[in-house]
């Protein structure tokens, strides 16, 4: 499986999301490959993405997708992230 | 991977900003204090904000303004600026901001560890509010886990 974390300069943001998603997909005891990129590199690097994280300030500019669009609030509340992937996975 | 440097000219605590604009911009001008990047960065991660939104606002009272590696990098560095009076960003969940962090990083490939540093910061839900309250630089490296 794999799964897209963006954000606008694809090095902070998406960084932590990357982290955090990768910690909380290994405690669920589901493996992924989970890329951190930018706006400016979806379309390449999301080409196959089964599942985008992101804030809720790019889900307009990443447009239609095949891959399910995850809106994280807090990037640090792994709670909050196991929450979501696991409803989309589920 | 550490996360990248923060050294105590990089830390401002309860200072006055406005708005979110000049919260980021001191945020710049501790990052330029410290050596990691020149004084055009503010406007960058300025910009990074005004083209995508207050998405660097990432966790409640968080922001982490960045922008892409480039000539107005230095080195890589961190920056901590407190808020007296918290701003809004303008984020629909995580406002109003009292702590923000400045990166700047010379090259993404090198860069990914040591985010995971910082997510081994923040992952303790009370670092936010410890930082937002620290009264010496010396506690905000203690939090940061930068005098270990």
């Amino acid at each position: 499986m794999k799964i897209v974390a963006i954000c606008g300069a694809g090095i902070g943001s998406s960084g932590i999301l990357k982290v955090n998603a990768e910690r909380v997909l290994k405690r669920l005891g589901l493996e992924a490959d989970v890329t951190a990129a930018h706006l400016g590199s979806l379309l390449t690097d999301s080409a196959d993405a089964q599942i985008i994280l992101t804030s809720a300030e790019f889900v307009d500019a990443i447009g239609k997708t095949f891959a399910d669009v995850i809106v994280i609030e807090n990037y640090f509340d792994t709670d909050e992230l196991s929450r979501k992937l696991e409803a989309a996975l589920g | 991977m550490p996360l990248p440097p923060l050294s105590e000219s990089a830390i401002i605590l309860g200072a006055d900003a406005a708005d979110w604009r000049e919260a980021v911009r001191l945020a710049g001008r501790a990052l330029v204090a410290s050596g990691a990047a020149r004084p055009g960065y503010a406007d960058e991660m300025i910009r990074m904000i005004d083209e995508h939104g207050p998405y660097v606002v990432i966790a409640p009272g968080l922001a982490l303004a960045h922008a892409r590696p480039g000539p107005e990098v230095l080195a890589d560095g961190l920056a901590v600026v407190t808020l007296a009076t918290p701003v809004a960003f303008g984020h629909p969940h995580n406002d109003p901001v009292s702590v923000v962090l400045g990166l700047a990083i010379s090259s993404v490939s090198a860069h990914l560890e040591s985010i995971a540093e910082l997510a081994n910061v923040f992952n303790d839900s009370s670092a936010i509010a410890d930082l937002a309250a620290a009264k010496t630089a010396d506690e905000v490296m203690r939090i940061m886990g930068s005098s270990e």
